[in-house]
């Protein structure tokens, strides 16, 4: 019904944070190096460098959710925007399904981002083990 | 149907990024996160689906399947026009920008 507006709502948070975060850091942190999907500064923390990866989801699986929404006309171009609005029992559901449906959404979207920045922060690890092993020998 | 033929995409556009590592200088990074964040979604929803329907919900009706396929394919459209549009936008080759300068001058 209007699940996706859960997961919206986290991509907003999550880029102000980031945006914040990317302002934060003093021009004397050292070289800046935007690649596509990562902005890398040194010092940065490796978890604030990656929520890239989390935004992109959020905000990409909302916007085909919200597509689908449509489809289902679930979601209207005119006030109040969410056809379940205009009857209360109806609101009830879709809140019932934005708490269980939309809050399972985005906490499985940040377990699978938080998957994946343990496995490339290991990779990276063992990469720099070996690149280290091989420049003593 | 619409999370197998979400899935199939974001496994395609992975593979298409995995190739063009690590330049990527289509932006098809973009695409698999579009992709693979919208699998996640509707992979919670075919679990609430599940929990409820149980065994029923692979039965659907044969009308609901081709509605659901239909979304799907729409899905994967609107998939790709975002793509294209940021690629537009983004213009990584700057052959947009070549493009516009030899028009001006």
């Amino acid at each position: 019904m209007a699940c996706f507006l859960v997961p919206t709502a986290e991509a907003a948070v999550v880029t102000a944070i980031r945006k914040a975060k990317e302002h934060k850091v003093p021009s004397s942190a050292g070289e800046v190096k935007a690649s596509e999907n990562v902005v890398s500064i040194e010092g940065e923390s490796p978890v604030v460098r990656k929520l890239h990866w989390l935004t992109n989801m959020l905000w990409g699986g909302s916007a085909l959710l919200a597509f689908e929404h449509i489809w289902h006309g679930e979601v209207a171009p005119w006030f109040p925007f969410l056809t379940a609005m205009n009857d209360p029992a109806d609101a009830a559901e879709m809140f019932h399904e934005m708490s269980t449906v939309g809050v399972t959404m985005a906490v499985l979207i940040t377990v699978v981002w938080g998957c994946m920045v343990a496995v490339t922060n290991m990779i990276e690890k063992r990469s720099e083990a070996q690149e280290e092993s091989s420049a003593e020998t | 149907m619409t999370l197998l033929i979400t899935v199939f995409a974001a496994i395609i556009a992975t593979i298409v990024w995995y190739k063009s590592c690590p330049k990527d200088e289509m932006k098809v990074g973009t695409l698999c996160w579009l992709y693979w964040g919208a699998s996640v979604m509707w992979l919670v929803d075919a679990l609430f689906e599940y929990a409820e329907l149980k065994e029923e919900y692979f039965m659907p009706a044969l009308e609901d399947m081709i509605n659901d396929a239909f979304l799907g394919l729409a899905v994967v459209a609107l998939g790709l026009i975002i793509w294209l549009v940021i690629l537009m936008i983004r213009d990584p080759q700057g052959k947009i920008k070549a493009v516009l300068k030899r028009k001006t001058a």
